[in-house]
């Protein structure tokens, strides 16, 4: 992963905007795009996280604590978006308001050929499932397209993801 | 190992004291219309009608966010296995108030009736113990379902406890089958608790 100083601000600029939107539960797959996230999450005596064994799991989890008013997110990498899309049926069929941040593989940049098909399905997937979407492809971008998602899974009763591009993230290099 | 014993529609009752202490998530099919018919389908009941694989992680983030309440899942032996993982993410996070009820008939009831791998070679005690669940038994005749009763109330948990029962039917029980409303009646019913 390329990544700069200026990158390594914004895990913390989202997990404070997440904090402030009173989401305190973290499920994710580690992925190199949720790594310091994540690690903001395990310093914060507010937040919890919850490592998963596969992504589909987190869907669960979070719809288990939506029904207790508590709010959490799911963190993933792009590949783990397929391995959701059945139990996104929990979601939209439940109106269960749930957030997930997806950090991308196969596109901008991307040099790994085996990635580029499930990267390239992330969004009609949740097109079709009836996920919302926002993506982040520059950073100048990432505050408002985050209080957007919080915005649309919170008052607004939607679910969404947030989708940080590699033209955001940066290609990891092969 | 020995046959089960157990006709599955008086399980629930003789493990719990009460329908209505504890918070419910119930898998899909038999264990859905098993867990309706013992809570009368309650407000501290939701239950699932697909998304096969999803009750232990559903329970799981319940457990999580609300402490000071008892939290079951109630599941089947085929739901477990679709959402296997769950069992390792529950021992990692090691909720003390989550128990996972698993009635075991070795079969997919809802779908036919096909063998299962429990009615093979897989033991969902041994893969519980495995992930790391610190307190596991396995019931299978109905003189034992006491001796779960009180597993339930007194092991450390998690707790996950292996219900093999007869592949007979389970309860027959019409239970709310919109998941918008049940989402509201247990959120609304918790809030107000």
């Amino acid at each position: 992963m390329t990544q700069s100083t200026a990158d390594e601000d914004w895990s913390a600029t989202l997990f404070r905007q997440m904090l402030d939107a009173d989401v305190t539960m973290f499920s994710y797959v580690p992925d190199a795009g949720n790594k310091r996230l994540i690690e903001h999450v395990d310093a914060s005596n507010e937040t919890r996280s919850v490592l998963l064994t596969t992504e589909e799991e987190g869907v669960a989890v979070c719809a288990g604590a939506d029904l207790v008013g508590k709010r959490a997110v799911l963190c993933m990498q792009s590949s783990g978006v397929g391995n959701c899309a059945n139990y996104l049926s929990l979601v939209t069929g439940g109106r269960f308001p749930l957030l997930m941040v997806v950090s991308m593989r196969g596109d901008h940049g991307e040099e790994n050929p085996w990635q580029y098909p499930m990267g390239q399905a992330v969004e009609p997937i949740f097109e079709a499932m009836g996920v919302l979407t926002f993506r982040v492809d520059d950073r100048a971008e990432l505050e408002k397209t985050t209080a957007a998602a919080l915005a649309a899974t919170g008052k607004g009763g939607q679910s969404a993801a947030l989708i940080l591009s590699q033209k955001f993230l940066g290609a990891k290099a092969f | 190992m020995t046959e089960p014993t157990i006709d599955r529609r008086e399980l629930l009752p003789q493990l719990f004291d009460s329908p209505d202490k504890a918070l419910f998530i119930s898998g899909l099919a038999g264990a859905a219309k098993d867990t309706a018919a013992f809570t009368d389908d309650g407000a501290n009941l939701f239950t699932m009608a697909g998304t096969m694989g999803a009750a232990v992680a559903m329970g799981l983030g319940v457990a999580l966010n609300a402490p000071d309440r008892d939290v079951v899942v109630v599941t089947g032996d085929g739901e477990l296995l679709m959402g296997i993982g769950g069992l390792v993410t529950v021992a990692s996070m090691a909720p003390g108030n989550l128990s996972i009820v698993c009635i075991d008939n070795g079969q997919h009831g809802e779908t036919g009736g096909q063998a299962g791998h429990t009615a093979r070679n897989t033991n969902l005690e041994a893969i519980a113990k495995g992930s790391g669940l610190p307190s596991t038994m396995t019931i299978s005749a109905p003189e034992q379902m006491k001796d779960g009763a009180a597993f339930l109330k007194t092991a450390s948990g998690p707790r996950f406890l292996l219900c093999r029962v007869l592949p007979s039917a389970p309860s027959a029980y019409k239970r709310n089958f919109d998941p918008v409303a049940c989402r509201h009646r247990f959120r609304d019913a918790f809030m107000r608790a």
